[in-house]
């Protein structure tokens, strides 16, 4: 059985369409570069000054002034550009991003996203977070389906939320789901679980279809 | 451009309580020497405003482990525990701001704009206290800009006019707060001659530095 952040980030990776400029957020959103075909003409922005973010170089070929957005030590593709922060987040707010995967804490019904605050517990800050949101042609949050045995997926978000703005698509380990203006709707299974499964482990309302295929991952 | 300064002249122009912008992102791209003669000076009670705080004993993160910052206005702090845990003890405030709003607001300062119009924050924690505009049927956040006593840069090549050139993901926030110090002092990795840089790939033009840090030993 494949890990749970693998089969998320294979599964995100078929939504990232040829020619788009993508935005991968930190942690697990990362992990979906792996799973997209050099081929596929991407180019891939860090947040701090890159369009064109490359895989880790090689061992001792490291550039100090080349990181991506988690301070991580990154290479550059053919076709790369460094930007500045003014820039970087002009393409992001001003609709020039096509896509950005992120985590995400809570979910809610109205495909709110909460992912950048636990009051009391975990204020690190929003980072590009809200930009992100409010800003990417189209938004994929790309988290576990549940964290220490609580569902994520919610009637309505009780954690701060990141931003107004409905998110296009939600992959967990579990399912993915489309939020939609009458509500949220279960498009996939993960392999080997039930919609049964899925219903028992989120505590909002899914819209059901007829039909709700099993995933197809990258 | 007044001059090439050894790091501890160019931190004696540094006043207690003093507010500084700081490039760099996760410690890429800040002056590092700078930082250094600021810790060893040790004046205290300043105000930070920079994307991060870094890390522990790098950049930034050395001026929160030295105690010299009372107030941060940074996107994410996230992966420096010092500054959350002074933070919740209140050795430290801190104001969040969204990273692509933080660097809008300094270009504000620098540019001679009022403020900035943005739909970032609308709904959210950010919004609060704030004035909420209507333009052509869409709403934006009214966001103050903001300027600070000194900036502080880190580049890549300097030359002997304090023209600035940037490497790759090190440009961050640099050549915005640039325009946004009162006082603005360069660190480059290297001083090379007048023409080395280009015109064409000049990013902060010299007239903008005040001073230069000496070559690195």
């Amino acid at each position: 059985m494949m890990d749970a952040k693998e089969l998320i980030a294979r599964r995100v990776a078929r939504e990232i369409r040829p020619g788009t400029l993508v935005n991968l957020g930190i942690g697990l959103p990362s992990m979906v570069a792996t799973f997209v075909p050099s081929d596929l003409g991407v180019y891939f922005q860090a947040e701090n000054g890159v369009i064109g973010l490359g895989a880790r170089p090689p061992e001792g070929m490291e550039e100090c002034r080349l990181t991506d957005a988690g301070g991580g030590f990154v290479s550059a593709v053919p076709g790369a550009a460094s930007i500045d922060s003014a820039m970087s987040f002009g393409l992001i707010r001003g609709g020039h991003l096509d896509m950005t995967v992120l985590g995400g804490l809570q979910i809610d019904e109205s495909g709110h996203l909460a992912n950048w605050k636990v009051p009391g517990k975990m204020v690190p800050g929003m980072g590009g977070a809200m930009d992100l949101v409010t800003g990417a042609a189209r938004v994929v949050v790309a988290m576990q389906h549940s964290a220490k045995g609580q569902s994520k997926i919610v009637a309505r978000c009780t954690l701060p939320l990141t931003a107004l703005r409905r998110v296009d698509l939600v992959v967990t380990d579990l399912a993915v789901i489309e939020p939609t203006a009458t509500g949220l709707i279960l498009r996939e299974r993960a392999p080997g679980v039930s919609v049964d499964d899925i219903r028992a482990a989120t505590d909002a309302a899914l819209v059901i279809p007829v039909d709700v295929p099993e995933m197809i991952l990258a | 451009m007044k001059g090439a300064l050894k790091p501890e002249a160019a931190a004696a122009m540094i006043p207690e309580a003093a507010s500084l912008m700081i490039g760099g992102f996760m410690a890429v791209g800040t002056p590092e020497r700078m930082i250094d003669a600021i810790v060893a000076r040790g004046v205290g009670g300043l105000t930070v405003i920079a994307n991060d705080t870094a890390m522990p004993g790098r950049g930034i993160g050395k001026l929160i482990s030295a105690g010299l910052v009372r107030h941060v206005i940074a996107s994410h702090i996230g992966l420096n525990p010092e500054t959350q845990a002074k933070m919740i003890s209140g050795e430290i405030t801190c104001e969040l701001v969204p990273q692509g709003t933080l660097i809008e607001r300094i270009r504000a300062g620098g540019m001679g704009l009022g403020g900035v119009l943005t739909p970032t924050g609308l709904g959210t924690e950010v919004e609060e206290g704030k004035q909420v505009v209507t333009v052509e049927g869409n709403r934006f956040l009214v966001e103050t800009p903001l300027k600070a006593d000194f900036a502080l840069i880190g580049a890549w090549q300097a030359d002997y006019v304090g023209n600035l050139s940037y490497m790759l993901t090190a440009h961050n926030f640099n050549p915005i707060i640039a325009l946004a110090g009162r006082t603005v002092i360069a660190e480059a990795d290297s001083i090379v001659p007048v023409g080395v840089i280009p015109p064409d790939a000049v990013k902060t033009p010299g007239v903008l530095v005040d001073h230069l840090l000496i070559r690195a030993a």
